[in-house]
């Protein structure tokens, strides 16, 4: 018998290999990566009983993403509702299941949320580099082709574990994705804060924001009334994860895990790597809102959410 | 050399040293980033150096912010700049055509110069390394001669080849590896960078220095060097 495995029978329009990001390489130019929803991403890999940060599949929007097993193998499905079906019978979200020898599975499109993750046993099967068996497409670096590219068709995606010892949510866990309503992103304020006009300081917290087409791995635009920074352009300087930066439109870009390492628009913080997370959950068109935190509250929930898998 | 220390995120702080891009600030920017590196240990994520600041990305469930701040303060008191003469001299290889240049003629007009004292004056100066970034592997070089500093293209090109050297005002650079990119390319080098970066082994670090030599084609293309044209404007 051939090594168990899922064909990739239809390619979708992004599907990428991707575990917690590509850490301690900043300085070579490299970017994090990782999973965008990476609390979707661990409780995707939790529910297998796997390593938190094995890699697994980020599905972006689905686009009929289709999967074939030639065995039975246990998989894990969170994040985003993309309307998945096994056989054509729908997928219950955040849990376990079971895919037979010859059965498909079918990503469709958003019905809530943006970004699915699919857990295999022990992780997939991927080279890694520089640590990470992250993808990213601009830098030609991870994925089955170490070429950074999304799945495609034909594609064969393996994994490292026999067997997988699948456990269910936590009783009264609610993992909750972004809809039409207020969405809420905490964001820590930078010291750049201090060179936005007070009306634009205002503006920030004080006004719904759009999520724009304008939204990848890199960054994710808002739009609403424009705020404006004394500083035009800086000397670029090393950019961290949520970066709230500000370019001459006044129209706000979230940098996200493929943000580029160094850059040299004006920034007003940077939201939570929850705040994120939540965020990349977000389809263009949400309305969401930012609400100033300090680090150490952040860093508090930070904590706390990783408490909860022990 | 001022230190100013900045809430960059929930867990990063930009440690700022300077204001002006100079290359003297090179000396305590590397000098910072051993410190930091040391005093930091287990406790960092990241660390990236730029030509004034650092970003410390450290790890909040082993610091808490103000242990972070505490330990970025104790760490560059008394730091006294890196010895100038550790960063190695690279000499970079590079074919100037119009061919794998495209803007080679444009530049040497805006400054006056014929195609080939363009290349000469391109080639005269030993560039500091300020920073990596945009690409692994990617330096941010100057501070290239004012008569041939040139304002970014209007409009990106989509597709840069690998190995190409271009000009943005007054800095220069080398993309390691295919990727948009709106600077004016002079030439082509067959160096490397980007299998360098991927090894985790960078070759060009920031303080080190890089000196332009122009060669052949046939020189090129036995470094092993595409002499596939890059594509137009789109």
């Amino acid at each position: 018998m051939s090594q168990p495995m899922l064909t990739v029978k239809q390619a979708g329009p992004l599907a990428l290999i991707q575990d917690a990001g590509r850490f301690g390489v900043g300085h070579l130019g490299v970017t994090q990566g990782g999973a965008a929803d990476w609390i979707a991403f661990r409780w995707a890999n939790w529910l297998l009983g796997n390593p938190l940060e094995s890699a697994a599949l980020e599905i972006v929007m689905g686009g009929n993403l289709t999967l074939v097993a030639n065995s039975d193998v246990r998989l894990a499905l969170t994040g985003a509702d993309l309307a998945a079906t096994l056989d054509g019978q729908p997928l219950a979200p955040n849990d376990s299941f079971m895919m037979q020898a010859g059965q498909t599975l079918v990503f469709r499109q958003p019905k809530k949320g943006l970004r699915a993750y699919l857990a295999f046993p022990g992780g997939l099967d991927a080279p890694t580099v520089l640590g990470s068996q992250a993808c990213t497409a601009r830098e030609q670096i991870g994925g089955l082709h170490e070429d950074g590219k999304p799945l495609k068709t034909g594609d064969q995606l393996t994994w490292k574990g026999s067997s997988a010892t699948p456990r269910q949510l936590p009783q009264g866990t609610h993992l909750s994705l972004p809809d039409a309503e207020d969405t809420v992103l905490d964001m820590v304020l930078g010291s750049q804060a201090a060179h936005f006009a007070g009306r634009s300081l205002f503006d920030a917290f004080n006004q719904p924001w759009t999520v724009d087409q304008r939204a990848d791995r890199m960054g994710i635009r808002l739009t609403g009334k424009a705020l404006n920074s004394r500083l035009g352009g800086i000397i670029s300087e090393g950019i961290p994860l949520g970066a709230v930066q500000i370019p001459p439109d006044g129209q706000p870009i979230i940098l996200m895990n493929d943000r580029q390492t160094i850059g040299g628009y004006p920034r007003l913080g940077a939201l939570t790597p929850m705040a994120c997370a939540r965020l990349a959950q977000c389809l263009p068109g949400t309305t969401v809102r930012l609400q100033p935190i300090s680090a150490t509250q952040a860093q508090a929930a930070y904590r706390k959410q990783l408490g909860v898998w022990g | 050399m001022k230190l100013r220390l900045e809430t960059a995120a929930m867990d990063a702080l930009t440690v700022r040293l300077f204001d002006a891009i100079d290359e003297t600030n090179m000396a305590w920017i590397i000098a910072a980033d051993e410190a930091l590196r040391r005093a930091f240990d287990h406790a960092l994520i990241d660390l990236i150096p730029s030509y004034i600041t650092l970003l410390v990305h450290y790890d909040c469930q082993k610091l808490t912010f103000a242990q972070a701040s505490t330990l970025v303060r104790s760490a560059l008191r008394n730091l006294t700049p890196a010895d100038a003469q550790q960063g190695q001299l690279h000499e970079i290889p590079v074919w100037y055509d119009e061919r794998v240049g495209p803007e080679l003629p444009t530049v040497a007009q805006r400054a006056g110069l014929s195609v080939e004292a363009l290349i000469e004056r391109h080639c005269s100066h030993d560039y500091c390394v300020f920073a990596l970034g945009f690409a692994p592997g990617y330096g941010f070089m100057g501070l290239v001669d004012e008569a041939i500093a040139t304002p970014r293209l209007k409009t990106p090109r989509r597709r840069v080849a690998a190995g190409s050297v271009g000009i943005a005002d007054r800095q220069t650079a080398i993309y390691p590896l295919l990727s948009p990119g709106g600077w004016n390319i002079l030439g082509r080098t067959a160096v490397p960078l980007f299998e360098h970066a991927k090894r985790g082994e960078p070759l060009l670090r920031p303080g080190d220095k890089v000196r332009f030599k122009a060669i052949s084609q046939s020189a090129f293309e036995a470094a092993g060097g595409d002499t596939t044209p890059l594509e137009e404007r789109s």
